[in-house]
């Protein structure tokens, strides 16, 4: 049986400082982020634990699944003297590559990954708020979720799913891409215009995703040059003799719910599909690179794609099969691998989604952000009569993604929503109760004064009168309320908890 | 072409879905097209005044 399907996501925010001339990017992103730490320090409300900063103990970013790093393909140095911090949510908040980045904590399924995403977005939001109290008058801190300038650069909204190690790497490769190629008719965000070398507005005056131009590989190391569909890095964060955690960077950061959950929502089963070796069918392109663009460009959704073996499919098609193979999956070995009932809501929204995308994609600007924004940006240009290039269109595509409530686009065009304020809101202070994080979020709650630093997969306690002592949590579907709720609860002290944790079988 | 033919497509729920979005009717359509003149109307009130600047100062480090 597939393993647990853990999953979270991590989103690098777009950033603007208003206001003054010299603005740089990474003292922003720092401003920023410290502007919460310390709000939340004075509040005393959920958040961070004071001076506990994250540990870079186990991070090996450069390691290839493949087992070889080739020369020049190395991943980039991670920046650690930036603002790295871990929230009692579990989460992890910080600067990388000159941008604020917020990765939720580990989920056991799609809704969840969902309630901490939209509880990164309101961490942000309260982090702008609590920047402006800083900030001399009339400058300002923005946020934007999405993924790229509209000049060439883009940033990041990445997928982890835990997966066997058993698995063969190239089973993974073949079904990841026909579903990372396909799933963006329902994950693309929307964008005006192309930033792929040498093609225009006039070419492509709207797209469906952010990100598919900038793929120009199938399979490397690569995050931030030459990025390939199927990234290697070799980086479980957890046991490495059990698992593997596949790091999906195609994805846009989208401001849907129902977009992030399906995006989440449906990887997590076709990964769990490939584990459990039920797909029969192979849909290899011809192209793999060009495939994720000619979907991305095609908002009709009708231009087969070249497969390898001569014949043709469409993205619908092909996600259409994909679904199919779920039902048969579902009722062959259950859904426990990605949720339960959670996975079945999956289901049952992927095939309403795929169903409306055929018969009128625009009936789902209410639920997916490329419809959303099409529909707008069509309305916008029909109304003023403006031409493809209209820099007011651009403006339109970017502040659909301001995170400011009292400027988001995204905010006023009605997106149906899966997590309620209240479930939103307490995600921002209190872990998930199912996976690791549990155990992760709770001691940080609990004795963040005891504790000097913590990553995925450890926490290093100093609880005075001893040597400074690592806690390892190899394993991330253990540390659950069920696992450790109660050894928590009976615990007054860190110092408690360590002589609990020696006992024989305590874990 | 035979290879359409051979994905084979989940049927039930589908078909209803498909009977719901049935053209709309001049009456819908007209409904809809109001309700994104309002929406416009608001999303107008809040962009950007100057778009061009706005645009064009939007500039990011390239990241992961």
């Amino acid at each position: 049986m597939a393993v647990p399907k853990i999953c979270g996501i991590e989103t690098e925010y777009g950033i603007a400082h208003t206001g003054t001339e010299d603005a740089n990017p990474i003292a922003a992103s720092s401003l920023l982020i410290n502007s919460y730490l310390a709000e939340v320090e004075r509040t005393g409300e959920g958040g961070p634990a004071a001076g506990v900063n994250w540990d870079f103990e186990d991070e090996m970013p450069g390691n290839d699944i493949r087992g070889i790093a080739p020369l020049g393909s190395l991943a980039p140095e991670i920046e650690t003297h930036l603002v790295n911090a871990v929230l009692t949510n579990g989460a992890r908040y910080y600067v990388d590559h000159a941008h604020p980045e917020l990765s939720t904590p580990e989920c056991s399924n799609a809704l969840d990954v969902t309630r901490f995403d939209k509880a990164g977005e309101l961490i942000l939001v309260r982090s702008m708020e609590a920047a402006a109290q800083v900030l001399p008058h009339g400058q300002e801190l923005v946020v934007y979720k999405n993924n790229s300038d509209g000049k060439g650069n883009s940033y990041g909204c990445h997928e982890n799913y835990l997966m066997a190690r058993t698995t063969p790497f190239f089973q993974i490769v073949v079904h990841a891409t026909s579903h990372l190629v396909t799933r963006q008719i329902f994950t693309g965000s929307g964008k005006v215009g192309s930033e792929a070398p040498g093609l225009t507005t006039a070419e492509v005056p709207f797209q469906i995703t952010q990100r598919a131009d900038f793929f120009e590989e199938e399979v490397g190391l690569e995050t931030t040059l030459k990025r390939p569909i199927i990234n290697t890095r070799d980086e479980p964060h957890a046991d490495a003799r059990h698992y593997r955690r596949l790091h999906v960077i195609t994805g846009d950061a989208n401001m849907s719910e129902v977009a992030t959950f399906l995006k989440v929502g449906t990887t997590a089963i076709v990964l769990a599909m490939v584990e459990d070796n039920v797909l029969p069918r192979e849909f290899r392109f011809r192209t793999p690179v060009q495939a994720m663009r000619q979907v991305s460009y095609d908002v009709s959704l009708t231009k087969p794609l070249e497969l390898a073996d001569g014949t043709a499919a469409t993205a619908l098609e092909i996600q259409w099969d994909l679904l199919d193979q779920a039902r048969k999956y579902a009722d062959s070995h259950g859904l426990d691998a990605v949720g339960g009932p959670v996975g079945e809501m999956v289901i049952d929204r992927w095939e309403q989604v795929l169903a409306a995308l055929e018969a009128d994609p625009m009936s789902l600007a209410d639920q997916l952000d490329w419809v959303a924004k099409y529909r707008l940006i069509q309305g916008m240009s029909q109304r003023h009569g403006m031409g493809p290039d209209d820099s007011r269109l651009a403006a339109l595509d970017l502040q659909y993604h301001d995170l400011r409530p009292e400027r988001s686009v995204a905010a006023r065009v009605g997106l149906e929503s899966l997590i309620s304020a209240d479930d939103a809101r307490s995600a921002i202070s209190d872990p998930p109760t199912d996976t690791r994080a549990y155990f992760r979020g709770q001691c940080l709650k609990r004795w963040a004064p005891s504790i000097v630093a913590a990553n995925w997969d450890s926490i290093v306690f100093d609880v005075g009168d001893e040597p400074l002592r690592r806690v390892p949590m190899m394993e991330p579907t253990r540390g659950t309320v069920d696992h450790v709720g109660q050894l928590l609860d009976d615990c007054d002290t860190a110092g408690e908890l360590l002589t609990r944790l020696r006992e024989p079988g305590s874990r | 072409m035979a290879e359409r033919e051979q994905i084979k497509k989940p049927a039930p729920q589908r078909e209803e879905s498909e009977v719901e979005d049935a053209p709309a009717t001049s009456g819908q359509g007209e409904e809809l097209k109001a309700e994104l003149d309002e929406l416009l109307d608001e999303i107008d009130e809040v962009l950007e005044s100057n778009a061009e600047d706005f645009v064009k100062s939007y500039i990011q480090k390239g990241g992961q």
